[in-house]
């Protein structure tokens, strides 16, 4: 995408609060209209300072942001038409429902008639209609976060920002919201700004995902991509479950290398970020990627030997727990079919995988 | 099991008590526990809050020296009419004369003058000159007494001192309350103070509407000051909370003297002022011994008692609620006066009770700087405590006070909601 | 009131133990100098005689209210009080403090007068043992007094704003003031009680106090008029002789005293009711001691109080510690006592209530 059809972005932005620590280090990114990009990384990796200054409530210590191309950075959070729902929530405990959805139309001087029209149809939206005359405090957390969102919605703002909107939620809650999160911003087709720590949001809800990660963002690319191909070994480790072996590169031959793992047996991976014969690295592997039955591998494949230390149940899959290469977290997932195989602790199997199933990343 | 059967008995437990009372039995040691726990503390409210004012409230009414001093004259006198414009017959006279007797003996005689000079000065030297001469006469033989009283002192030829004996010869009397609103008592019903004496009603408004300007002078001052506390680093703000506490840890007299120093003619406020040229030298500002030295002193005595519950209050103020209303675009003041400051109404409300309860009943403050006219209610309680011996006005006055702030208090609560009021 | 916890200790151990600690006794005045006076005079002497501890407690001005709260309690600790004369007939009158027979209870005069004659009129109350003579007399500013103008010489000059420009202290309650309102309005000294008994003479005192009302600073304890004085917050200010002498005096303030009218008035010693037979006749002993003519001409070595008997004036001797002569500073020196005023306590004890209510209502006017 071009730099003319960027809705919003941040151009080098850097954020020192102490002037002795970059929170925020070179942030360069840049997102369409009616993209719903998620801000992922773990607590202090800066995603939500980056919130905060496209907001307006923390100022870039250096670079510009712009919104709709222009630049923001001196325009105050009152004046940026930004809609926003918070970690908490933040419905006003002194004004009820209704008045809580009036108020960013009261502030912008509409009528009477008009500002009531909207926000029975905001609550509609949420499905809150009968909840107008209740205080936050009277409903569950859930009616609260869809207040939030129809607050943030109602005055038809063209950017909204969520900051860990679902944290407090139970998990059936916390699924039906993201969905509807989903639902509405495509059906008004709002661009979305999403900070979460948690990343099964982030895949399920996010058209593009930024994993944040030590105030840079470590890899921006769409959910499926983020999981199946990180570019990294920050963000292979940090998006889903994932087993790690280290070793050092024998041989590359194209898109796919030879790894010797420490306790020197060999394996097949494909060179990510790895360029030289020698070199070391990080192989990551998917539980759900590792093969046992020797049939379904190349004739040619590495195998590794492995010895099954646990094996857990999970209904719809199971998760076996190996000893590999000296690895005694190495995870296997199967999926509960009719001729799905046992493992039993104790029993010892090989295992392998396709090439390019297992990248070899970043040491 | 069935209604009918529930409704037929109380539900019962195994051993077949019924399940109440085995519950009860249960929880008795807890109960018992708690109650040895608060023990101390009950026994201490007891001692030192509940039984003064109880006692105060019975002093209020209480009336009984005139009964006991002169029980044969309050039964003579019934059969009286004060109204008839004529003295009381012998029969009063000779009761009169056997009952001071008695008391000259005890000596009670001097105190029930001082308690009837409340209502009719004059009296107690009456009863003080009486009694010396009354001392050695016998109630057989000097009999009869009326004019042999009035001979000896001629007060007793005074239907008035008569009718006044009469009338505050009852146990209960409503006499203090109407004194403490400018009444009084007299022989033909409840009637005006004299002009000239009324004094306590306009104290009492003087004492609502002073502590009124003290607590919204000290919301003036204390809001901005526990905003910068509640928002201020952790660090800054605790230095700037020593600053708040500090007055606490001087002596209340101390503070009050060291104002007299600030305000007064030849004091720093005035020299300062003079010497900048604002005030011309024979012109200087009159700040102290004054309304406006009471309010100024009391303000900043009682601003502390502002700050700590507004701070406590706005420090659990999320700051999400200014940033969700700014998202929305409200602009700064819009933000202050429509989130802000309504979620920082309960720390005022909590903090214009403490300072006005505590205001009302103030007395060393304005006593020192307050000149006449900035004086309190409690300077006159005082004053009927330890100087005219009053003590029945005194608790009056003390139980009016009390029941002025009860109903303040019921205001603001049907008003604002006590709930409403935090303290943290 | 400055007891220490060793002092309450004592006098409720005092209390309990009754008679088996007749050792201490616990004496009630005014503090500051006029305690340390009676220090000097009385207390030490006393001690060094009988070997009686004295625990001195400043609680004199809520004397009565204590008086009666102690009595209502029963469990009275105090075993003398020194309480002014007004104070004093209240007490009396509530049966708070025992009647004294002065023929009986106080020594004679040196030659043999008996006290009774010895006081004379200053017994006022059955129940007092007076000690000292004061009066509530007028300080000014010397450096303020106008150029070319006489200084002030007494009590009427305080209404004369004229003459004498500035701001001026006196007492916040009637006694004194009113009198002096009227006898600077023309009042003869022998009517003005009588005048004072009417509503219109209440109404003229207050209209000539009213002449000075805005220019006056109102005070409830004595330390106030002298501290106003000092900083030269008033040119001039009523309050107790004893208290101008020692700025003057003992400590050179440009203050000097304008003595004319000043108003007499007498302080001096109660026993409590109540006390055990013990304690009663220990209290008893201490003030026939502390009462006669020599100690009550000591007392007037360390402050300008005029001793209460006729036989101690000839005794009085120079300042303790300054070496001058005290007799020109007393009250009753012949120089400062052309015009005075005795306090009429009878008077007041009837229509104190009465008028103070008054005066209060006329000055929150």
């Amino acid at each position: 995408m071009s730099n003319d059809a960027a809705f919003v972005e941040f151009q080098r932005v850097q954020k020192s609060y102490d002037g002795e620590v970059l929170v925020v280090k070179d942030l360069n990114l840049s997102l369409p209209k009616g993209e719903f990009l998620t801000m992922l990384g773990p607590s202090g990796s800066g995603k939500t300072t980056c919130l905060m200054m496209l907001a307006g409530f923390e100022t870039a210590t250096h670079g510009e942001i712009m919104l709709d191309g222009r630049p923001i950075n001196n325009i105050p959070p009152h004046k940026r038409g930004i809609g926003m729902v918070f970690q908490n929530y933040a419905l006003f405990p002194h004004m009820t429902v209704a008045e809580n959805l009036s108020f960013p139309l009261e502030v912008r001087k509409m009528g009477k008639d008009q500002r009531e029209e909207k926000v029975k149809r905001a609550l509609d939206m949420v499905q809150m209609g009968a909840f107008g005359s209740r205080r936050p405090a009277q409903l569950s957390g859930g009616q609260q976060q869809r207040i939030a969102l129809a607050r943030a919605l109602v005055f038809e703002p063209e950017l909204v920002l969520m900051d860990e909107p679902l944290g407090a939620l139970d998990k059936q809650l916390r699924e039906h919201m993201q969905f509807e999160i989903t639902r509405l911003a495509h059906e008004l087709g709002i661009t979305t700004v999403y900070v979460t720590h948690d990343q099964t949001e982030a895949l399920t809800m996010s058209d593009r995902v930024a994993v944040f990660d030590d105030g840079r963002i470590q890899q921006l690319a769409p959910p499926d991509l983020l999981y199946e191909e990180p570019e990294n070994s920050f963000v292979a480790q940090f998006i889903g479950e994932n087993n790690t072996l280290e070793g050092v590169v024998k041989s590359i031959d194209g898109d796919s290398c030879v790894v010797t793992l420490d306790d020197g047996s060999e394996i097949d991976a494909k060179p990510v970020n790895v360029h030289n014969a020698g070199e070391r690295t990080k192989v990551s592997i998917r539980p759900e990627r590792v093969e046992f039955n020797k049939d379904r591998l190349h004739a040619d494949a590495h195998t590794l030997k492995a010895t099954v230390k646990e094996f857990i149940y999970m209904g719809d899959v199971f998760r076996f727990r190996l000893s590999v290469a000296g690895n005694d977290d190495f995870i296997i997932k199967t999926r509960n079919a009719p001729d799905a195989v046992k493992l039993h602790p104790g029993q010892e199997v090989e295992i392998g995988w396709l090439a390019q199933d297992c990248r070899a990343l970043d040491a | 099991m069935t209604d009918a059967s529930q409704n037929a008995g109380p539900m019962l437990a195994a051993d077949g008590t019924p399940l109440k009372q085995s519950l009860a039995r249960s929880l008795r040691r807890q109960k018992l526990r708690a109650l040895l726990l608060i023990a101390p503390l009950l026994l201490f409210v007891l001692f030192s809050f509940i039984i003064p004012i109880a006692s105060m409230l019975f002093r209020s009414v209480e009336n009984g020296i005139v009964e006991k001093t002169l029980p044969l004259t309050v039964v003579a006198l019934e059969t009286w009419d004060e109204k008839s414009g004529e003295l009381p017959d012998e029969a009063v006279y000779d009761a009169f004369v056997r009952d001071m007797i008695v008391a000259v003996s005890e000596k009670k005689h001097t105190r029930l003058g001082s308690r009837l000079n409340y209502e009719e000065p004059g009296i107690s030297s009456l009863f003080r000159k009486t009694g010396r001469k009354i001392r050695k006469w016998d109630p057989e033989a000097d009999a009869p007494f009326k004019e042999k009283l009035i001979d000896a002192e001629k007060g007793w030829g005074d239907v008035e001192n008569w009718r006044v004996i009469k009338t505050h010869s009852r146990n209960v009397t409503p006499g203090y309350f109407l004194a403490a609103v400018d009444l009084r008592l007299t022989p033909d019903g409840v009637a005006a103070q004299p002009e000239e004496k009324q004094i306590l009603v306009k104290l009492f408004g003087r004492t609502l509407f002073m502590s009124l300007i003290i607590t919204g002078s000290c919301i003036l001052l204390a809001y901005p000051v526990s905003y910068l506390l509640a928002t201020l680093p952790m660090r800054v703000s605790n230095l700037l909370m020593i600053l708040v506490l500090l007055p606490f840890w001087t002596s209340l007299l101390v503070r009050t003297s060291a104002w007299k120093v600030m305000l007064q003619q030849q004091g720093v406020i005035n020299e300062t002022l003079v010497w900048l040229g604002l005030v011309a030298d024979d012109a200087r500002l009159v700040i102290i011994n004054n309304q406006i030295g009471t309010i100024v002193a009391m303000t900043h005595i009682l601003l502390p008692f502002m700050i700590l519950p507004m701070y406590s209050v706005m420090q659990t103020i999320p700051q999400s609620y200014t940033r969700a209303a700014k998202s929305m675009g409200a602009t700064n003041w819009t933000t202050f006066w429509r989130i802000y400051f309504p979620q920082s109404i309960p720390g005022i409300g909590a903090g214009s009770i403490l300072v006005f309860i505590l205001a009302i009943g103030y007395y060393i403050t304005p006593e020192i700087v307050g000149g006449t006219k900035g004086v309190f209610i409690s300077n006159r309680i005082a004053y009927h405590i330890s100087s005219s011996l009053n003590w029945g006005l005194a608790a009056a006055l003390g139980t009016i006070l009390l029941a002025v702030v009860m109903l303040l208090y019921w205001c603001y609560d049907k008003i604002v909601g006590i709930d409403n009021v935090k303290l943290g | 009131m400055k007891v220490t916890k060793s002092t309450l200790l004592a006098s409720a151990v005092a209390a309990i133990a009754g008679g088996a600690m007749a050792e201490e006794m616990t004496i009630v005045s005014w503090g500051g100098a006029y305690s340390k006076s009676q220090l000097k005079a009385y207390h030490e002497p006393y001690t060094e005689l009988t070997g009686v501890t004295i625990l001195n407690d400043d609680s004199s001005p809520e004397g009565v209210a204590k008086l009666r709260a102690m009595n209502e309690a029963g469990n009275v600790t105090w075993d003398v009080v020194d309480l002014e004369a007004a104070d004093n007939i209240r007490a009396c009158d509530e049966g708070l403090i025992i009647e004294i027979d002065p023929d009986v209870h106080l020594a004679p005069a040196p030659d043999g007068t008996p006290a009774s004659e010895d006081f004379g009129d200053q017994l006022v109350s059955p129940c007092y043992i007076p000690t000292i003579v004061y009066s509530t007399t007028f300080g000014y500013r010397t450096d303020m007094v106008p150029e070319g103008v006489e200084p002030p010489t007494g009590a009427c000059d305080v209404f004369d704003l004229e003459k004498y420009p500035g701001k001026r202290a006196l007492n916040k309650r009637p006694i004194a003031n009113m009198e002096w309102a009227l006898l600077c309005d023309g009042v003869a000294y022998e009517d003005v009680y009588d005048t004072l008994e009417t509503e219109e003479g209440v109404e003229r005192a207050l209209a000539k106090l009213d002449t000075i009302k805005d220019q006056t600073i109102w005070w409830s304890a004595a330390a106030e008029p002298v501290q106003l004085l000092a900083d030269g917050e008033i040119f001039m200010g009523s309050t107790y002789n004893g208290r101008l002498f020692s700025m003057i005096v003992e400590q050179n303030q440009p203050v000097g005293m304008a003595w004319d009218w000043q108003m007499f008035d007498l302080d001096g010693w109660a026993i409590p009711a109540g006390l055990s037979p013990e304690r009663e006749a220990r209290a008893l002993d201490y003030i026939r001691f502390s009462s006669d003519t020599q100690r009550l001409a000591d007392q007037a070595k360390y402050i300008s109080y005029g001793p209460a008997r006729k036989s101690s004036a000839p005794l009085v001797d120079k300042h303790a510690d300054l070496g001058i002569d005290m007799a020109p500073h007393m009250p009753t020196d012949p120089r400062n006592a052309k015009n005075t005023f005795v306090n009429n306590y009878e008077w007041w004890a009837d229509y104190r209530d009465d008028l103070d209510a008054q005066f209060q209502a006329w000055l929150s006017q």
